[in-house]
């Protein structure tokens, strides 16, 4: 037992110490550490990869958890991964993220993209629950591995529902600023991106107020801070950050080989054409054009520049006004949202299929995660299946009463 | 005098019993002769007297003379439907009447029914007093002469058992295994049985009383003397499951089986066609099952009959369901599913599947509002004054 253990936990010493003694103790504990290494390599390599760099993920890692470093989960995904995702982050101590088709077909088309081009537009779709966000993040790390600036808008339905304060915009008169949400997503942008953001700087002179303004040639940082700190106009901040960052993609970075490659992130994309849920002091709707924030949106995801990528899903479950079953993009995005996204990407994202179920529920099991013993037999595994439908999300939700 | 009076009582009643109920003639009793006359009718009066009578008394030849009226009238029913007067059944009958007096009405009692006068007329004890008065039966002061002498009887079989066992004793013959009747398979008679058996009205405790002496002959070791009589006294119980219909197994274009079912729960109407061979693909109206029912609980519905007969990968489910709510048609596919289960199940599995409750219908159905109440339990509220 205790052979055992040692086995797993100091295997380089154990391999030494099998070329200095030959004796009988010797050889027992090769045998040990022969049995011991197979049976651990293969329960690991089924549903769990030691990969934890995006870049190097090929077929083979299909259907395989791999683990995201605690330290780019910090930086890079302040506000990106989805809640449930976050709470089972914080029971099972690490994020693991399931190695899928739609995440690998994005990187590979990164990979093989050609930067002097516009931007190409991707957009995820898939039924409710099916891993959409979960591919984008993937996708994202892959991105911020490679030393992308990101641009993650974590979900734009956030930005036409529920706001509480609407302020009229400064800049335009007709538009509408959302100072709070401005803001918070200027402080997430700024954790996130905080290296790259010290070496670009502004190309123009922005003034905010009588007595505020960025001169040219301030860093990007300082932009960012202005916003954060300064309320009230950190929605033309915001602005004013997009358009810089259209600019200066594509353009070499001092201090660093290689251009400024810009990922724009939206999850959610469907709200930008939607409709909102928020009303004028008249009571009359407000168009998402009128919103600042949806406006600078827009102009981004456009693909009239260069040097980065626009990758984005299309989410039912927060969206306005749409039914229950709708996730073609035709449907989600209306006839507006399809013509300005047109020409685009698309990559379906399904339910799991039987390798990527199996993956899922034995890495529950290796979590404890279920705990009901019936769980854990044959005829319990496919009443999760049948129950389930293969469907991540509602997976997910089965197991977390179980 | 007296002898007359009765006879006269006896036949009038009968006699006139029934058959003039709509008109008011009564029959006086006391002391004189009787007097036929018309009573202006008032209709509490009619009421009055229509409880006092009692049921409806019907003479034998009354009885005779229905059931010669039923023959006839069936020959000539069989000739006016062109069939074989010799060989025309019941069921014929009732086929015939069913074809020449079409009914909308509901219940079913109320149609219009053609039976033996058997059926129609329920039976009723003779004059239990011959010419002189005296009743015929020992026990007809009781008031439940049958019943009492079903009790008289069963125990003396009873005491009759015994002295055969103090015969084989003395013999030293006796012995504890002897052959013991077989009560497996079978129940004793309900109380309505009971009394459709003695023509006569017993209360719980005589019934329970009756219970009580049969299992008393029968805790005797040697009860098997009276197994003719005990048995007279018990019915059968059937098997359900051989009342159950199993939907036929059809083959598809490609040879692989398939059955097809319906079910219904509470307006929502089911059918379900099961494919063998398939990979547990779940399809309704076109739809993934779980966009159809989003509730966890009425996927777990649809699961109970597969899981039961555990089939969960094999089977390919296409539904389609119209009507009621969400939870009504998670009932009417379950229902139907079972039904289509049936087809692929073993003998011994049909019985468990109507234990566990899959293949009954759910009869509960929305209480109908009744006027003065809100709903249908809900009262307006209660005001003391």
């Amino acid at each position: 037992m205790s052979l055992h253990r040692l086995s797993l936990r100091l295997r380089q010493a154990v391999a030494q110490a099998r070329h200095f003694h030959s004796s009988g103790s010797g050889q027992q504990l090769e045998a040990v550490t022969v049995e011991a290494e197979p049976r651990e390599t293969r329960e690991l390599s089924f549903f769990r990869t030691r990969e934890s760099d995006p870049t190097c993920h090929a077929e083979v890692h299909m259907s395989q958890y791999y683990t995201l470093p605690p330290g780019h989960v910090r930086t890079l995904f302040p506000h990106g991964l989805p809640y449930r995702f976050q709470l089972q982050m914080k029971t099972f101590n690490e994020g693991c993220v399931m190695v899928r088709q739609p995440a690998l077909e994005l990187i590979s088309h990164l990979k093989k993209a050609d930067y002097s081009k516009p931007a190409v537009r991707y957009v995820l779709y898939g039924v409710n629950g099916c891993g959409k966000t979960m591919s984008l993040c993937h996708t994202l790390h892959y991105c911020y591995t490679q030393g992308w600036l990101v641009l993650h808008i974590p979900d734009a339905h956030l930005w036409v529902k529920n706001c509480k304060e609407l302020l009229p915009s400064s800049f335009r008169p007709s538009r509408f600023d959302q100072p709070i949400e401005a803001s918070h997503w200027l402080r997430n942008f700024k954790t996130t991106n905080e290296p790259l953001l010290a070496k670009l700087k502004t190309t123009q002179r922005y003034v905010w107020t009588k007595r505020e303004s960025t001169e040219e040639g301030r860093t990007l940082a300082e932009l960012v801070d202005q916003g954060v700190s300064r309320v009230r106009s950190s929605s033309d901040v915001v602005g004013a950050l997009l358009k810089e960052l259209r600019l200066q993609a594509g353009q070499p970075v001092e201090g660093q080989q290689g251009a400024l490659r810009l990922a724009v992130a939206v999850d959610g994309i469907n709200a930008l054409w939607g409709r909102t849920s928020l009303k004028k002091e008249d009571k009359s709707v407000v168009a998402p054009e009128e919103l600042t924030l949806i406006h600078n949106l827009r102009k981004m995801v456009k693909n009239d520049w260069t040097g980065g990528a626009i990758i984005s899903s299309l989410s039912q479950t927060g969206s306005l006004f749409k039914p229950k079953g709708a996730f073609l993009p035709q449907e989600l995005l209306g006839q507006d949202g399809f013509d300005s996204m047109d020409p685009f990407v698309p990559v379906p994202v399904s339910n799991y299929n039987e390798k990527e179920f199996e993956s899922c529920y034995l890495y529950y099991i290796d979590r404890n995660w279920l705990q009901h013993p019936h769980s854990r037999t044959e005829e319990g595994r496919k009443e999760l299946i049948f129950l389930s439908h293969k469907n991540p999300t509602i997976f997910e939700r089965i197991c977390a009463s179980l | 005098m007296a002898a007359s009076r009765g006879t006269v009582v006896g036949s009038l009643l009968l006699r006139y019993g029934n058959k003039f109920a709509g008109s008011h003639i009564v029959a006086t009793t006391v002391g004189r002769q009787p007097v036929r006359r018309q009573i202006c009718t008032s209709c509490c009066l009619l009421r009055k007297n229509l409880a006092a009578a009692g049921p409806e008394k019907f003479t034998e030849e009354f009885i005779k003379k229905q059931v010669e009226e039923f023959n006839i009238g069936k020959r000539h029913l069989a000739n006016m439907m062109g069939e074989d007067p010799e060989n025309f059944t019941q069921e014929d009958i009732d086929r015939c009447i069913r074809y020449l007096f079409p009914s909308g009405l509901f219940e079913k009692k109320a149609r219009p029914i053609m039976k033996h006068p058997d059926e129609v007329f329920p039976r009723q004890t003779a004059i239990q007093w011959g010419q002189d008065g005296r009743p015929f039966h020992f026990l007809f002061f009781t008031g439940k002469q049958s019943y009492y002498s079903l009790m008289h009887d069963i125990y003396e079989k009873t005491l009759a058992v015994e002295r055969h066992q103090d015969r084989l004793r003395n013999k030293s013959l006796f012995t504890q295994d002897t052959k013991q009747i077989s009560l497996v398979g079978s129940r004793w008679l309900r109380k309505e049985e009971l009394e459709e058996l003695l023509v006569e009205d017993i209360s719980d405790y005589d019934y329970a009383r009756f219970i009580q002496l049969m299992e008393r002959l029968l805790s005797m070791p040697y009860s098997a003397l009276e197994e003719e009589s005990v048995q007279h006294y018990r019915r059968q119980l059937e098997v359900q499951s051989s009342k159950q219909e199993i939907p036929p197994l059809q083959h598809d274009q490609q040879g692989a089986a398939f059955s097809t079912a319906v079910g219904r729960r509470k307006t929502a109407t089911a059918s379900v066609v099961l494919r063998d061979g398939g990979s547990g693909k779940v399809t309704i109206n076109g739809k993934d099952h779980l966009q159809f029912f989003p509730v966890l609980q009425d996927r777990e519905q649809l699961m109970f009959p597969l899981h039961f007969a555990d089939s969960l990968g094999r089977f390919d489910v296409e539904g389609s369901v119209s009507g009621g709510g969400h939870s009504a048609q998670a009932g009417a596919l379950r229902l139907a599913l079972a039904r289509c289960l049936l087809t692929f199940s073993p003998e011994g599995k049909v019985e468990h599947m109507r234990q566990a409750g899959l293949l009954t219908a759910d009869p509960r159905v929305k209480e109908r509002k009744k006027p003065g109440q809100a709903k249908a339990r809900k009262k307006f509220t209660w005001k003391k004054r």
